[in-house]
């Protein structure tokens, strides 16, 4: 543990860091560019040199490891010159567009220059320009505009996993391109908008749309995928301008995804502003009133079990607890949240979350995938993998489909009963789980959402009980798709026969009346004699053969509990105003309850919240990760020696706002663009 | 004078055949063996003990250098590389060594290579020195056929090679840490330091990167003694240094010479004199165009060694020596070293990148008196503001010929700034 002095205060720090680090731990201001903590050390901008004593020039503090008895100083008038120095280089060939520019008022070239530069520019040549750069739908480029800090290359290389970005050209002839000017092809491009200094790499979606001073700031939780990404949420009278990622270590570090950030233009279309009934065939507009009319009426003749509601995959707890409330209160206990019909056993907690947790994944040194592709389905999870393996080591292998993970993967096939294989113990497989000190197992939906997936389930839960169990260290771990189904598992929201069942009872009219609570992942059209009200956002899938639809709200125009695929609780703040008549959804359940003579209990947000609380305790703890009690769970049963086929579609459109949003529409189609083009004869 | 009896490069002109028979025939690979056989600590002493400095422009004591090398493998294998990617301006003498003396080189690296636990030597030379490159490859196979190379190098039971690696034509390439980047197939950029090449250097392993005349003059050292060599020159700058004499002499050449040599004798005696005698003497860049120019009334007395030229603010270099008489437009000379310095910028970090393309449009301002005299300030406190703040002495390089300039020359800038000014007033 070297100690320095900085500014005269002595300051001891961990061994490895560097001279910026202990700067900032001394509390000392260094300004910098091209360093970011998450990425490695490029020590090119220059601007953090600082003086250090016995050393004849100034050091770049960023890349100079701390050393024991090191005598730095960052106050002096050599500091001072030097700073000033870097900071007229690097504006002597940025253009000075700042009122035209999207980073203005959230510029660190902007900030800095205010804090550090000297006031005056000296360069009376012409500028260089530099032509700007198309990297698909999301990342605007103003190339003219880069001081080339590199951050954008080393986060592609290093976090996102694609070499896909570089520099070009020599001295001021420099430019950061992405490879033959092609997309910037990853799920986290995003994110090098926040990484960038400068206005060069700006938010295409966002442009020209909002100041960074007009916003107001909403901390929220995203529900694209079951990851619960910290995100901001940043709107200007009631409208959401942008999303933008929030600080949370354990799960997303400082990244999201790119649905997460760009799927907002999704809230604003094809939404459900207002009551409709189905009359004669056709949707007409209806008041509240007239809606919940229709419902009584609908519901009537309908007894206990034969209404049933299937919840969709981005609700809240608060919704899906009202809705639980509602129907058992009615007499229903047939409310489903699997909708891709995958075998979760409610039961046992254990069975169904992430066990190990997202930041867990730094500490295992094996991970089996098991039919799961974690860079379509959650991300954030995948850039963790990738960065375990990079900093720890870490080895993945795979029972499932091929497909770019953007790491290394040892393929042993796709057959589902290789799960069984595994277990056996003479398998490569076993051996390699047998070898590892922290092995993991990582079950998708892809293994559970078959016909032997309580099977598969069993052989998971044995695989992990013979060898991702030991003392501190829970191995089995499932990753959910959908935001809401945790909780929903938490809620007991599963029934026997399962979605596939209960939509062959509705055929056969074993089911007279179905709730959807956002339910758009399924085929409808087995409701078509059915009566259906749909609650949700978007007119989607689940509309198609609804007789009433109820207008509910999405992730940002409310206030939500959701828990994530490690089971960890977390609140989301209401951010944007709701279209129209739309209500929140817990509201309209509150509301309907009492037309049905069945009035639920609470009245407030609150008072539904601490009903919650008493029912599900595990929600009553906001933000940690729990650890759930390993027991036993799962069907014995045979596995078929079958391939386990992917699910869950393109990633762009996992969910009703995604698949409204232009943007993602976008992302889809200049990737299956991408093939017509290249033949080079085509325009 | 050097006298012939001291000289190590005696195949310099390519006189004789640069073949290993030849090469042998000089007296090289003869007692190599006993010279391994006295063991790592004894040849690094030998080496320290000589006062070598490193001959690729920065003088850094070569025996020192070696020592910095780990004595016992973590596990990781040691490299030597040879700096052949000789792209200073006026700089033309390791060319010379490897085309005419290539047996020197290989030597020195299998006993370097040796001193420092390598198991392996690159060259990386220039992609320009195309023969050059043959002339190695020929060596090195040669050496091979005779078992001085390989499994059992010179049947000592040390298992080395050499390879060559030929550059693509960055000037960049020539630092230590971008040529080392660019051995690993990378682009030539400079690397932080610390870690340093010795640490961390080639494929993450501990590497020493040695200018071509260091490791070929390190035989003849060790087979006449280390007292032989500091014998010569100067003290603290000892031993001999071939010298590139170019520009406006009757008679350009390579040279070596003794170091300590004075400017004017090295000129006159071996360059044949200044075109139209020493009074037509302008100015001469003493080291490689990165080192600052210095005037006539300098030249007259100057020493050529590394000391005595940092005392006249400028240095030994690469001991290129740029002779300039009267007719010289000295401005736009160091005009076109600014703009071979912005174009040779790698453009990794600001400074330099931004930096020098600046200082060249405005020293081509200065060319013609197009400017303020208060630019002049202004370019050197630029140029100020570069040095020491980069990644690699790259900046510096840049910077250094403009300073000299402005030290000698700011009367000739400032009147062709008043003749402009004059006729734009007319």
């Amino acid at each position: 543990m070297p100690t320095l002095t900085i500014n005269g205060t002595e300051v001891t720090v961990d061994a490895g860091k560097s001279v910026l680090q202990a700067c900032e731990q001394a509390g000392v201001d260094v300004p910098r560019f091209c360093y970011h903590e998450r990425l490695s050390i490029a020590g090119n901008c220059r601007m953090c040199l600082v003086e250090m004593e016995r050393s004849p020039k100034p050091i770049a503090s960023c890349a100079m490891p701390a050393g024991d008895g090191m005598v730095i100083h960052t106050d002096t008038e050599l500091v001072k010159k030097s700073r000033e120095g870097v900071m007229e280089f690097m504006l002597l060939n940025h253009p000075l567009d700042c009122p035209i520019c999207d980073q203005g008022g959230e510029c660190e070239l902007q900030d800095q220059s205010v804090a550090f530069g000297s006031g005056d520019g000296r360069f009376s040549e012409n500028k260089r320009a530099v032509e700007d750069k198309n990297m698909g739908p999301l990342v605007a480029t103003t190339m003219t505009r880069c001081i080339h800090c590199m951050r954008c290359i080393r986060f592609s290389d290093e976090i996102a996993g694609v070499e896909i970005m570089g520099a070009i050209g020599r001295g001021d002839h420099t430019e950061v391109v992405t490879y033959l000017d092609g997309l910037l092809d990853t799920e986290l491009s995003g994110n090098v908008i926040d990484l960038c200094p400068v206005g060069a790499l700006t938010s295409k979606p966002y442009a020209f749309t909002a100041r960074s001073w007009e916003l107001k700031r909403h901390p929220s939780i995203d529900v694209m995928d079951a990851v619960g990404s910290n995100i901001e949420v940043d709107t200007r009278d009631g409208a959401v301008m942008r999303v933008l990622p929030r600080l949370h270590e354990d799960i997303n570090e400082e990244w999201i995804s790119d649905k997460t950030r760009f799927a907002y233009d999704g809230l604003k279309k094809r939404r459900l502003d207002r009551p409709y009934v189905r009359k004669a065939g056709k949707f007409e507009e209806a008041t509240w009133g007239e809606a919940f009319a229709a419902i009584k009426t609908g519901l009537k003749g309908a007894k206990g079990n034969e209404i049933a509601a299937l919840v969709g995959d981005t609700a809240d707890m608060e919704s899906m607890f009202a809705l639980k409330g509602l129907m058992n209160s009615l007499g229903s206990q047939r409310i489903e949240a699997r909708q891709d019909g995958a075998a979760l056993d409610a039961k046992i907690r254990a069975s169904y979350l992430m066990n190990t947790g997202i930041k867990g994944i730094e500490d295992a040194d094996y991970l089996l995938l098991i039919g799961c592709n974690p860079r379509s389905e959650a991300v954030m999870v995948n850039a963790r993998i990738r960065k375990g393996t990079v900093k720890n080591g870490l080895k993945v292998g795979r029972i499932g489909a091929v497909a770019d993970l953007t790491y290394t993967v040892e393929d042993f096939g796709d057959d589902a009963s290789l799960v069984k294989a595994a277990k056996g113990g003479r398998h490569e497989i076993s051996k390699a789980l047998k070898a590892a000190s922290k092995p993991m197992i990582i079950v998708g939906q892809a293994a559970l959402a078959r016909e032997d997936g309580a099977a598969i389930l069993k052989m998971a839960h044995d695989l992990a009980d013979k060898y991702c169990i030991s003392e501190g260290w829970n191995g089995f771990n499932i990753l959910h798709t959908a935001a809401s189904r945790v909780g929903a598992l938490d809620l007991g929201l599963t029934t026997e026969e399962g979605i596939k069942g209960l939509l062959k009872s509705a055929k056969t009219g074993d089911v007279k009346a179905m709730f959807l609570l956002g339910a758009d992942e399924f085929d409808s059209s087995t409701l078509a004699d059915t009566f259906t009200v749909y609650m949700g956002t978007h007119g989607d899938e689940g509309v198609k053969h609804a007789d009433v639809i109820l207008p509910g709200v999405t992730y940002t125009e409310k206030a939500g509990t959701y828990i994530n695929t490690e089971g960890r609780v977390q609140q989301a703040e209401k951010a944007s105003v709701a279209p129209g008549d739309a209500r929140e959804d817990w509201t309209i359940l509150r509301a309907l309850s009492d037309i049905v003579g069945e009035t639920l209990p609470y009245n407030t947000l609150s008072e539904l919240r601490i009903a919650l609380n008493e029912a599900v305790p595990e929600t009553a703890t906001l933000d940690t990760l729990p650890e759930a009690d390993w027991s036993d769970f799962g069907t014995d049963g045979d596995i078929a020696k079958t391939p386990i086929v992917p699910i869950g579609g393109n990633f762009y459109q996992t969910n009703p706002i995604a698949r409204a949003s232009d943007v993602m529409a976008e992302c889809v189609s200049v990737r299956e663009g991408a093939t017509e083009e290249a033949t080079g004869t085509n325009g | 004078m050097l006298q012939d009896k001291d000289r190590i490069f005696t195949n310099l002109y390519g006189f004789e055949s640069p073949g290993i028979e030849g090469a042998m025939a000089r007296g090289d690979w003869d007692g190599t063996k006993e010279i391994l056989e006295k063991g790592q600590d004894w040849i690094i002493g030998e080496m320290k003990e000589s006062g070598l400095r490193g001959r690729g422009g920065a003088g850094f004591p070569t025996g020192l250098k070696w020592s910095f090398m780990p004595k016992e493998s973590d596990g990781r294998p040691s490299y030597l590389v040879v700096n052949a990617d000789e792209g200073e301006p006026g700089t033309c003498k390791d060319r010379d060594l490897m085309r005419h003396d290539p047996h020197k080189l290989i030597e020195g690296c299998l006993i370097a290579g040796f001193a420092m636990r390598a198991v392996a030597a690159y060259i990386y030379i220039r992609g320009e020195f195309f023969r050059e490159a043959e002339a190695l490859e020929r060596a090195i196979d040669e050496a091979r056929a005779k078992g001085f190379l390989g499994k059992d190098a010179c049947g000592t039971g040390y298992a080395f090679d050499v390879y060559v690696h030929r550059g693509a034509g960055a000037y960049i390439c020539g630092e230590e840490t971008a040529l080392i980047e660019s051995l690993e197939g990378k682009k030539g950029q400079p690397r932080l330091k610390p870690p340093f090449p010795a640490n961390v250097g080639v494929w993450g392993c501990p590497t020493t990167v040695n200018n071509v005349e260091s490791i070929a003059v390190a035989p003849t050292i060790l087979r006449r003694g280390a007292s032989w060599f500091s014998g010569l020159g100067r003290p603290n700058n000892f031993g001999t240094k071939v010298f590139s004499i170019s520009g406006h002499v009757n008679n350009p050449c390579n040279v070596e010479e003794e170091m300590g040599i004075p400017l004017k004798e090295l000129i006159e005696k071996h360059a044949g004199g200044v075109r139209g005698g020493w009074d037509n003497l302008l100015a001469v860049i003493p080291g490689g165009s990165s080192v600052p120019i210095l005037p006539k009334s300098i030249c007259d007395t100057v020493l050529m060694d590394f000391d005595s030229l940092k005392e006249q603010q400028s240095g030994l270099g690469t001991a290129a020596v740029i002779v300039m008489d009267k007719s010289t437009d000295v401005v736009k000379a160091i005009a076109r070293l600014s703009q071979f310095y912005t174009h040779e910028s790698c453009g990794q970090c600001t400074p330099c990148r931004e930096g020098t393309g600046w200082m060249w449009r405005v020293m081509e301002r200065l060319v013609v008196g197009n400017a303020e005299k208060s630019e002049i300030d202004t370019l050197l406190d630029v140029t100020k503001q570069i040095e020491g703040h980069t990644i690699c002495a790259l900046g510096d390089a840049a910077a250094w010929p403009i300073q000299g300039l402005m030290r000698h020359f700011r009367d000739e800038v400032e009147a062709r700034i008043d003749a402009y000014q004059l006729k734009a007033a007319q």
